[in-house]
């Protein structure tokens, strides 16, 4: 059964318009017919068609098609405020349409946190124009110039005879524009219309209730996991049970008895189960006999070792340093010299609902049902996979549960299409949590190594930043040939992706500096659960663990306050202040220390006497032009090792905000799930399989780990008063990035004790507590 | 296969499965309530939550032939057309992101307010606390329980001093 709302929606696209009043996303009709029996080919959209982006019916509401994705950050109803405003239409005479690669302009997905500050834009200028374009209209119906003309609420009107008016539905309601833009890419996209300054926005900027909301707390909602064809079928792969195993044999009457079995699909080391439900093809794929022969050597060393093979083996890829001043010089001539390292293990993306697609492969075409993010790179990635022409493969994007990166590198869609096809029928394929946990993509492990030189009167006149991360093969978006199915199947990139690792975002005028990120490469890169992809942020909250963490050390060993110390770091002489990034930097900082009430004083504290120790922690970075400073205030269980932080203050700074709303929600789940990284999320492994496979063995942040206080403070604005415009910038994945080393600083200034390695779990801190004497 | 009948929001359905099968398929496949999640199938994250007898309900590890007495789902918490006061209250306080946890925090939460109707901040973390959200709006979701509760208004409403800086 296709859900109502994509069935509408896919039906009426054919004919180009909506057939109703076009707010989709509440009117959940009784189904009626299939949606697959749009015949293909799937063609993309034209970014320079103004239809392709708005569509305006007859009871004078807009429909809004744009090829950008929302798991959950408020993103198409920030669109529909931003194209609603440039339109000068109601809010909620609108609806908008996401991310189908046949329905909606390819605009990627999402990603990066770009929705607004690189995606809206062309929105906003075709919106810009459809208004101009009807006003044109309504000059020739009333025969008076433009600018005699008002527009209000979708509605123009004569402004010397206000009886002489005509609703944008009258003017063109259920036809088309046949409007041409400009632009060589989707970016670019133009007509002839000036999009809005800022003072003439009345929707933008004003907290706006998120459309997706209702339907998900009433079970309106149609997710991608509650599609259903007609003869659609189940299944679910079978594992290899050792990484990098070679399948030897199957024994397919372990379940050919078994009730509902239609077949086992297997190619190279890939092995699946098909049944006629759901619940038999768990079972079959548990009970499926299957053997395997173990590698010859170890995949990877355990996840005890991995620091040190990190530490002792050869780099596989290296950039070129980044080099300010003369920092050797500065490290010889240095009256005292500071190091330290730190170590993030591989975290998981750890999706709360496993990967999962539904496929149908009707009409010789193929039509993926999925939440992927990047819908658009799926297409191309199952069609490359498949052999099929790009236009014979769609997407349609379906809500579905949130992975943070993990839905940018997909593995169900390659996987229910291969069995589709083969089977010539509709497969829904869904992992399981143990699979889903250990073999999903991971955010690569990082090794640190930080130096600090001072001189006498002790200036930080020196600072290097070694990084090595465990991230050579990096996966990006749905390439056809990383994907695991295409791995496993024996597959391999001529050139494989060599990773990277970041260096850290901070402003900081230290006069000599040397930064360094080498990647390095487990001894198996393919058919390998420790598979490295974007996870939010990607290698931030890694770097600025380290360099704010260090940053924090520095400031204790010359006895100065952790916050006075980074303010002087940044108001030192220098002419470098891109983006103002240098101001906006030093205004976050005194914002969160202002909010928190901060008390000037080194760290630590002296040491308390209770069983519960207090401190607080700073820390600060940015992603790309998107401040952020965070202090945290944690509760260390001596007895215990447990650490509560009781209450974060994160002082944030994205430019210019559309929905303060969804902004402010966006900004507390982001800011949480870096705690989450902080306190519980690392995966484990031995030298043949990862043994993280459940919510116990990777553990997540649970309700009772809430701060008591979650303060955000919004100091979004711009130094410079001439600046006609404010930039939007991303919003979310910046807030992650300095929590670990906030929450590091805070755990040291309670107890004194520095703890270099994430994630901060009571028996690990502990340990460190005991060897300090505490 | 055996015949079985289950009474699921006011009504009886009888279906013919495997008595193994867990709950959560069945209402998911047969019935065609697709609010309860698969999460885990393990009973750690509460996706697939459903009330039975006043409890709240794994139905991913209960096998259907164990159920016994009427279940409620997601679908059927609102009445007349008129949301239940949490599913209103989670509006009211944005409380998703994605969502896909959001029919077991809701129920667990349902479950929490019939049992303790004006629960402490210690109670619904100590209630809810098995119940998982990667998205992470614990904050939010602990605040629309609340609001339910009548025990604090709005936490952190969005005054227009912040509209924009």
């Amino acid at each position: 059964m296709i859900p109502a709302q994509l069935e509408d929606l896919l039906s009426t696209h054919r004919r180009g318009f909506l057939k109703s009043a076009g707010l989709l996303f509440v009117s959940l009709a009784a189904p009626n017919s299939r949606a697959a029996d749009a015949p293909g080919p799937y063609t993309l959209v034209d970014p320079r068609k103004l239809d392709s982006w708005i569509v305006i019916h007859q009871n004078n509401t807009a429909t809004f098609y744009v090829g950008k994705t929302d798991p959950g950050q408020g993103t198409g109803t920030a669109f529909r405020q931003l194209m609603a405003d440039e339109l000068d239409i109601a809010f909620d005479k609108t609806a908008c349409i996401m991310g189908s690669t046949d329905i909606t302009v390819d605009q990627i997905g999402s990603g990066g946190s770009t929705a607004m500050e690189r995606d809206s834009w062309p929105m906003r200028r075709v919106a810009a124009e459809a208004r101009r374009v009807l006003l044109e209209m309504a000059s020739a119906r009333f025969g008076v110039p433009v600018d005699q003309l008002s527009v209000s609420d979708a509605v123009i009107t004569v402004k010397a005879d206000p009886s002489k008016r005509v609703t944008y539905g009258d003017l063109i309601g259920g036809q088309k524009f046949n409007v041409t833009l400009n632009g060589n890419n989707v970016n670019s996209v133009a007509g002839k219309a000036k999009t809005k300054t800022i003072p003439e926005l009345k929707i933008v900027g004003k907290p706006k209730q998120r459309d997706d909301i209702p339907g998900k707390v009433d079970a309106t909602t149609k997710w991608n996991v509650d599609v259903k064809l007609p003869g659609m079928v189940h299944a679910r792969n079978v594992k290899p049970p050792y990484a990098c195993a070679k399948l030897t044999g199957i024994d397919e009457s372990s379940v050919k008895n078994l009730p509902g079995f239609i077949k086992v699909m297997s190619k190279g080391n890939y092995v699946a189960v098909v049944c006629e439900r759901e619940e038999q093809a768990v079972r079959a794929a548990r009970q499926l006999k299957t053997t395997w022969e173990k590698p010859a050597t170890a995949p990877f060393p355990s996840s005890e070792d991995l620091f040190t093979y990190l530490r002792t083996a050869k780099p596989a890829a290296s950039a070129a340093p980044a080099v300010v001043g003369n920092p050797d010089t500065a490290f010889s001539a240095a009256a005292k010299t500071i190091e330290a390292e730190y170590e993030i293990p591989f975290q998981g993306h750890t999706a709360f609902g496993p990967a999962h697609a539904t496929a149908d492969p009707s009409n010789g075409q193929m039509t993926i049902y999925s939440n992927d993010m990047k819908t658009y790179g799926m297409r191309r990635g199952v069609a490359t996979f498949l052999g099929m022409p790009q236009d014979q493969v769609r997407v349609v994007y379906m809500p579905g549960s949130q992975g943070f990166g993990r839905t940018a590198a997909e593995d169900a869609a390659c996987e229910a299409a291969w069995i589709a096809r083969e089977l010539g029928k509709p497969v829904r394929m869904q992992w399981m949590r143990d699979e889903e946990t250990a073999w999903d993509t991971k955010s690569p492990a990082f090794l640190v190594k930080m130096r600090g030189a001072l001189d006498a009167a002790g200036n930080l006149t020196g600072y290097s930043y070694e990084a090595r991360s465990c991230d050579y093969n990096h996966i990006g978006y749905n390439e056809p040939d990383t994907t695991l199915i295409a791995q496993l199947m024996g597959q391999r990139r001529t050139k494989v992706t060599e990773g990277s690792a970041s260096v850290p975002s901070d402003m900081y005028a230290i006069p000599h500096r040397k930064m360094t990120g080498d990647v390095y490469a487990l001894p198996a890169i393919w058919e390998t659960p420790l598979r490295t992809g974007n996870l939010r942020d990607p290698n931030g909250p890694q770097a600025s663990f380290a360099s704010e963490s260090f940053i924090d050390e520095v400031a204790a060993a010359i006895k100065a306050d952790p916050l006075e110390f980074r303010l002087r770091l940044l108001q030192a002489d220098t002419t470098d202040d891109t983006g103002f990034r240098r101001a906006r930097s030093i205004a976050v900082l005194k914002a969160a220390a202002e909010k928190y009430g901060w008390d000037a004083r080194p760290n630590p504290r002296p040491r308390a006497t209770g069983k519960v120790l207090n401190g607080r922690g700073i820390a600060y970075s940015f992603r790309g032009q998107s401040m952020v400073a965070q202090i945290a205030e944690v509760e260390v269980n001596r007895e215990t090792g447990h650490v509560w932080v009781k209450r974060i203050v994160c002082a944030h700074d994205c430019g210019f905000v559309v929905n303060p709303q969804s902004r402010r929600t966006s900004l507390e789940c982001g800011l949480l799930h870096g705690l989450s990284r902080s306190l519980h999320e690392e995966v484990r492994f031995n030298t043949e399989k990862v043994t993280s496979v459940d919510w116990i063995t990777h553990p997540t942040l649970r309700h009772a780990d809430v701060p008591e206080s979650i303060e955000i403070v919004v100091v979004n604005g711009d130094p410079n008063p001439n600046r006609p415009d404010l930039p939007l910038y991303g919003a979310g994945e910046a807030c992650l990035k300095p929590t670990m080393a906030a929450v590091c600083n805070a755990i040291y200034d309670a107890t004194g004790i520095r703890i270099r390695r994430v994630p901060f779990r009571p028996e690990r801190v502990l340990a460190a507590l005991k060897a300090g004497g505490v | 296969m055996s015949k079985i009948t289950l009474k699921v929001n006011g009504s009886t359905h009888t279906v013919d499965v495997d008595p193994a099968t867990p709950l959560l398929y069945i209402l998911r496949n047969d019935l065609d309530l697709t609010g309860p999640h698969f999460g885990c199938g393990l009973g750690q994250c509460g996706a697939c939550t459903v009330i039975i007898n006043g409890a709240a309900v794994r139905s991913c590890i209960l096998p259907i032939s164990s159920v016994k007495g009427e279940i409620t789902t997601l679908e059927g918490l609102s009445s007349n057309g008129k949301l239940h006061p949490l599913q209103q209250a989670w509006i009211d306080e944005q409380a998703p992101q994605c969502g896909f946890c959001q029919n077991g925090q809701i129920m667990t939460a349902k479950v929490l307010l019939d049992k303790t109707p004006h629960p402490t901040d210690a109670q619904i973390r100590q209630t809810m606390n098995n119940t998982l959200c990667r998205c992470m709006s614990y904050n939010r979701i602990q605040a629309a329980i609340k609001r339910a509760a009548g025990t604090v208004a709005d936490a952190s409403p969005v005054g227009e001093k912040e509209v924009l800086a």
